[in-house]
This record gives C-alpha cells, structure tokens and sequence, in this order.
C-alpha cells in the first residue's frame, strides 16, 4: 500500500485553528530540522504528533508558540500570523513544556498569577482555583515548588499553561516522567478540556497515549510530516490484519497449491501465518481455509490479530518518505 | 500594551528582591558604610577639602554611584539571566509582550530596586558625615536616570551572558575598575593633565560628576555634558535591547 505526503491543506478550512503553510526550519549549523509541513489543526479535536527522537515535533511546537523562528513558511494560530499578529495568536495558546523548567523558589499560587498576568489577563482567582483543583494542586498552593514532586511539578506546567484560558493547548510530552496514575489524571483532564472546546496538541513517546486519546495522529520524521489522519482511519488504512494457524503437522515449505497467497512459515514449520487487507470487503480466510482443506493441511488452532498503533509508527518511522506503508 | 504583563515580570522581580533583602539591600548598604567609616569619618578627617567641600561629604556622590552601576548590572543581568539558566525562559518568549513591555518589567525592577538603595545609602550616610543636597529635583533624576541606564546595560549583559562567570565579569573586570578611576574617591582636576584627558574617555566620570554636581553645584564636567553622555548611553543599550529581540540573538534559535 502507498500513502502520499499530506496534501496541502485547504487555507480557507473555517474548522482550522492553527494552519501551518510551507514551513521550514534550518538551524545555524545547517541542519534542517522541518522540511516543508502543511498541517490544519482542527478546532477542538486532540491531534498527537508521533515520531522518533529529533524528529522535529519539539521544533514544529517551539515555531507556533513563538520560541524558535521559523526559517520559512507561515503559520496561523486562532485566524493570527504569529509574527505579524502575535499578540493575539500567541495569546490564544498555552504550553505545557517537554522539560521541567520551574521557578523552584516559588509558590504554586504565584506562579500561576505571574503566567496569567504575563498572558495578558485580569487577575481571576476563581478560574486560578478551578485550575488549581482539577490538577488536585489545591492543597500545594502555598508550597514552593521546589518541595513538590516531578510529578506535581508536572502538573503546575500545565496549571500555568492554562492559567490564561487558551483556546489551543501544547503539551510536549506530557507523561514523560509521570507515573501511570498521574498519567490517567492527565488524560482524564485532558478529555475535559477537549469537552470545554479547547484544542490540544500533544508530542508523545507512549503510543499507548495517542491510541488512548487523539482523534487524529500526525507522524513526523526527519523534518517531515509524513502522514496526518484520523486515528481510525489510520488504523484502517495502514494496519493489518493477521491470521495465526497452529499447524498439526510441521510442514517443510508452503506448498504450491498456496502459492500466491500471502502466507508465511514459521522456522519449525509449525505456525502458518495470513496477513490480509483490512479495508477489503473479501479477507479471503474462506479460499485460504477451502485451499488448506485441498491439501490435507490440518490445523489444531487459529486466532486473528490486529495491527497496534505502535507497529504502525514504526513502519511508518522506517519506510523511506513517500511510501510510509 | 500588556499592562497586565509587565505588572507581572514587575511584581515577580520585586518580589524576588524582597525574598533575597539581606542580599540585595543590607549587604551593598553595609559594605558601603565601611567606605563612609574608613575613607569620610576615618580618612577623611585628615584630608583637606576638595572644592570647598570636606571629603567626606565629598565621596558620597561617587559611593552612591559605585553602588548604584553594581547593583543595577547585577540585578537586572541576574533578573533575565535566571530564567535562561532554569529554562523558564520559554513562557517569557511564547507569551504576548513586545520587547518594549519585557524591559519596562525588567529593567523598571531593578532600577527601582537600584533606587531605593540609593537612598538608603544616602540616608545612612548621615550618620557618618554632614552633607547638603543642592539640587535635590537633579539629585533625584540622576539617581534614575542612572539606574535605568545601567540596569538596561545589565539587562544586555544578562542577555549575552551563557554562565555565570560572565554574568560577573563585566561588573567586576570593567565597572569596578572605571568606577574608582571615574572619580568617585577624587576629583579628576587632582590628576596631571595627560590623566585628566585619559580620563574623560571613561563614561562613568560623567556620572559620577554629574551626581555630585547635584549634590554641591559644582562638578567636573558641566551638567549638560553629564546628562547628554548618560542619555547617549541609554539610546545606545535600548538600540542594543531593541536589536536582540529583533533578532532573537541568544533567545530564539
């Protein structure tokens, strides 16, 4: 199966948040870090941008929330130009960073009120409160936070990033270093939010968590935005199913009555093994098992298994650009 | 503008000086009282009057403005620069301020901060020696214009600086030195004429001279000299300021 590079995106789509055009990233040295994305971000779905370790995930959310310029391209947050408008497109975006990077000899309160006020925003201790609450960060409000745990200091980065009431959140690794506790209380969270109409963006190393909660995954590779689609789509499209036969006799070699089908042999002869397209109507299990049945193949066992999230990121991470399947 | 933004930055680096007081204002006030005990009411005592002032009274302009470029650097250098060491850096950058509205927060920080210990100091040094104030409006704008300059050239070097050794090194290798050469202990019409001319390339002299001319009307340099080289200095860190946030020089890759 081919799958092109995304298309570009519509510019007038009226559902698009944030819509990044033609972008490029070269560092000093001379290292592209961003080839040419073309993304829309649609307003309130929850998009997780998958790739290996300096893919550029980081780079793509550093450009849109304003910390590394671009080398190229444009990008729009909530209808504004982040340069030429970027009041306002950066005030309708919170961050959540990838690092732990706190004011450790503040309290918990006050830096949140120095996150809103630098947003732009009234002071508005009851939407603090409410942040402060649902994060379960009430009670350490006063505490400074360099007597919290890595987790707790995780959870008063995104208390700041929403301090301000963005429209759009990043949330650049959010579960790195977080136990699975806090990491379904995040995910419950973030589910909230996603209900209240804001838009969430994450970078994750745990397919689990994208499978989990994004309604579309973008995988980004060596600077490339390789593939961009609804997650079940995705999951359609690119994965597999599989047919596992447990074979009552060890067979040397597939015989030539099977040949043509897309069947595979264990080493011991033992385990027979049919991948079939998961978008077709005809899987063919029904030829294949008429076809066995001509040969006196006897089976004692078969089970049907189907392509995780995360064996579909990495043929995706390993396939050369353009031909992702 | 973002009124609300820059009480922010404003507020947050108050309140780091008033967690850090021992730091910020006891320990400059104390060490500049020894000065006032040694050099005016010790020292002093056996020197003669400089321009009909005693010397005592006499270095108070120039102790205040050693304080003063020092404490301003460093207060506004360590301001900018701990959010870059601690990586905090990254909200300041994504959030909606113009460089305009950094700097007001920032650099109004610490030139308040740079303001009150002035005074401070000021005040304390009438416990030691006697001293009028002619042109208490000039003294004052001085004080803060002075402030304000030399907290935006800190600024400049909290910006450039990538460890703490450079955050240092310019306040210690470079102020200091021009500060006790720029006239705070004598005036620059005790030096032999070649010093005298050496001496005016040295923008700390016009501070220094213009401050004291605030104090007892006369000075070395004329006030107008003074008030324009300060000036001069300003236009050129906020054009300094103004091009790094252009840019993203050592702030954005």
């Amino acid at each position: 199966m081919s799958h092109s590079a995304p298309p570009v995106p519509d510019a007038a789509a009226s559902d698009a948040i944030v819509s990044i055009r033609n972008l490029g990233k070269t560092y000093a040295g001379g290292f592209e870090a961003l080839r040419d994305i073309n993304l829309d971000i649609r307003r309130g779905e929850i998009l997780a941008l998958l790739g290996p370790n300096g893919a550029g995930k980081t780079t793509l959310i550093s450009i849109i929330c304003g910390i590394v310029n671009a080398t190229r391209g444009t990008v729009y947050a909530d209808g504004h130009d982040i340069r030429h408008d970027y009041r306002a497109a950066r005030a309708a975006i919170g961050l959540v960073p990838q690092e732990l990077h706190t004011d450790a000899f503040e309290s918990v309160m006050a830096t949140l009120k120095f996150s809103r006020g630098l947003f732009g925003r009234p002071p508005n201790p009851a939407h603090l409160e409410k942040v402060l609450r649902d994060l379960s960060l009430w009670d350490k409000r006063n505490a400074k936070i360099m007597t919290l745990s890595g987790g707790m200091k995780r959870r008063v980065l995104i208390a700041k990033a929403l301090s301000h009431e963005p429209k759009i959140l990043f949330l650049d690794e959010p579960s790195a270093g977080v136990d699975v506790e806090l990491r379904h209380d995040m995910w419950q969270m973030v589910r909230q939010l996603r209900e209240s109409g804001t838009t969430i963006i994450l970078t994750t190393h745990y397919i689990e968590e994208a499978e989990e909660m994004a309604d579309r995954i973008g995988v980004i590779n060596k600077g490339a935005l390789i593939v961009v689609e609804d997650k079940a789509v995705l999951m359609r499209k690119l994965g597999k199913k599989q047919l596992t036969l447990s074979l009552q006799q060890a067979m040397e070699r597939i015989p030539e009555g099977l040949a043509g089908l897309p069947l595979e042999l264990s080493e011991d002869g033992l385990t027979l093994v049919y991948t079939f397209d998961t978008q077709s109507e005809e899987t063919g299990i029904a030829g294949l098992l008429r076809r066995l049945g001509e040969q006196g193949i006897d089976f004692k066992d078969l089970r049907s298994s189907e392509s995780s999230l995360e064996e579909i990121f990495v043929n995706l991470v390993r396939k050369p650009k353009g031909n992702p399947a | 503008m973002n009124i609300h933004g820059i009480r922010a930055i404003y507020r947050f680096e108050m309140a780091r000086t008033f967690r850090t007081l021992m730091q910020s204002i006891a320990s400059p006030v104390l060490s500049t009282s020894l000065y006032f005990i040694v050099f005016g009411a010790a020292i002093g005592s056996r020197m003669g009057e400089i321009d009909g002032t005693s010397y005592g009274a006499f270095i108070i302009p120039g102790l205040i403005m050693l304080s003063l470029l020092n404490e301003s650097i460093s207060n506004a250098s360590f301001g900018i620069y701990m959010p870059k060491w601690a990586g905090t850096i990254y909200e300041l950058l994504s959030a909606p301020v113009s460089w305009v509205e950094v700097l007001l927060g920032y650099v109004g920080a610490a030139a308040t901060k740079s303001v009150m210990l002035g005074l401070l100091i000021l005040i304390t040094a009438r416990f030691f020696v006697a001293y009028e104030i002619a042109h208490p409006i000039w003294m004052f704008a001085f004080l803060v214009l002075t402030s304000v300059t030399f907290s935006l050239f800190g600024f400049i070097i909290g910006l450039w600086a990538d460890d703490f050794q450079k955050l240092q090194v310019i306040p210690l290798m470079v102020v200091t030195p021009l500060t006790f050469l720029g006239g705070a202990f004598y005036s620059i019409s005790m030096l032999p004429p070649l010093w005298q001319k050496i001496t005016l390339f040295n923008p700390v002299v016009y501070l220094i001279s213009g401050f004291r001319w605030s104090f007892y009307g006369h000075a070395d340099v004329h006030i107008a000299v003074s008030t324009g080289m300060t000036l001069g200095f300003l236009a050129i860190c906020l054009a300094i300021v103004s091009w790094i946030f252009r840019t993203g020089w050592k702030l954005r890759s």
